[in-house]
């Protein structure tokens, strides 16, 4: 699934895996830092694996009450995992559509966080600018931000879209197709592989610091306070004054030279 | 259903402007340290909250769902082991359905 953070952090760009774990090669320690660059490689690997995650939700869509092409249509247009789990777990859920719609496209502003960075890196401009806008997810920056110069970054940011973008929205078909003869999505877990998914994202983050950690937990706590007074969805976004609550008390260190 | 239509249309687009306003919005607004600091810590809150909601909460109401609980337990596990991503979908995922199993039979 196309989501996961770590590829905000200035210092420590280099772990190319954010989260997904394929190009964690080197068990235990982080080697990869004096070898050289392979930002095809690692993009490659990071798209197949992820982008393998779209089965998980092209049934999990279609288990919440999608149609297989509206799980297509979210694959393809919207791109960006998070929302997409989110949005039809709301659908699932029969929560407000609306609320659901508010939370998912919420959950997608932080690419346009990464995009800031990336506008530099990539320096694209012109009409191609409306095609790479659509890979500016986590996984994309991942990769781009963890090579050592522009060159590398474009050729890590391009693989990682093209095979994500075509893994994820295959995946997507075919679990949308093969969700009507799985039956119940519990009966294979389904309905954790969005949890798991999150979870394994936002790891590296919740290992960063006491900040990252805090956040998470205020995060649940907003959420899981505001279940029962608020509409499906909305609990989520109002998660976000966790983040506005850090971001104040630990801003960010001063920008050194060029990001 | 034409609701959920309209509702993946406004989530596509909505999606899809965010991306290209990153790539297209000047690059002072970074320089605001708290800023830069929100921009990390917005999915790390998000992403918990929607961890929080999907494996303990339904409708309204909080609820822990005790085969759901222990596949994210799988989860955590599989992540303190430093698994890959799929291998941590793949725990968890199996965890509950092995749970789910036997809770029915």
């Amino acid at each position: 699934m196309p989501e996961d953070s770590a590829a905000s952090g200035d210092q420590e760009p280099a772990a190319p895996s954010p989260g997904s774990g394929p190009a964690r090669a080197t068990p235990g320690r982080n080697s990869s830092r004096g070898r050289g660059p392979a930002p095809v490689r690692d993009g490659i690997g990071l798209g197949l694996a992820v982008g393998l995650s779209g089965l998980a939700f092209g049934a999990a869509a279609v288990s919440s009450g999608l149609s297989t092409w509206q799980a297509c249509a979210l694959s393809i247009f919207a791109f960006t995992g998070a929302s997409q789990f989110a949005l039809a777990s709301v659908v699932a859920t029969g929560g407000s559509l609306i609320a659901g719609t508010a939370g998912a496209i919420l959950l997608g502003s932080r690419n346009t966080l990464y995009g800031l960075r990336l506008a530099d890196l990539l320096s694209v401009r012109g009409p191609r600018k409306l095609i790479v806008a659509q890979g500016v997810i986590d996984e994309c920056t991942a990769i781009a931000l963890a090579q050592p110069d522009p060159p590398a970054a474009r050729a890590g940011f391009r693989a990682t879209f093209a095979c994500l973008y075509l893994t994820w929205n295959l995946c997507t078909l075919a679990g949308a197709l093969g969700a009507g003869r799985l039956g119940s999505p519990q009966a294979y877990g389904l309905d954790v592989v969005g949890p798991a998914a999150f979870l394994a994202l936002i790891w590296p983050r919740l290992r960063a610091g006491r900040t990252e950690r805090s956040v998470a937990v205020g995060g649940v706590v907003i959420a899981l306070a505001a279940t029962p007074f608020l509409p499906t969805g909305v609990p989520v976004i109002l998660a976000a004054f966790a983040a506005l609550a850090g971001a104040l008390a630990d801003p960010a260190a001063p920008l050194r030279g060029p990001a | 259903m034409t609701g959920v239509w309209i509702a993946v249309a406004v989530t596509a687009a909505g999606c899809y402007a965010l991306k290209l306003a990153g790539l297209t919005v000047p690059q002072r607004v970074l320089d605001n340290p708290r800023v830069r600091r929100f921009a990390e810590l917005v999915p790390v809150a998000l992403l918990a909250a929607l961890i929080a909601v999907q494996v303990a909460t339904s409708g309204q109401s909080i609820t822990i769902d005790p085969d759901r609980m222990a596949g994210l337990g799988a989860a955590v596990v599989a992540l303190l082991l430093r698994a890959p991503f799929l291998a941590v979908i793949v725990a968890a995922a199996g965890t509950a359905a092995l749970l789910h199993a036997a809770g029915v039979s």
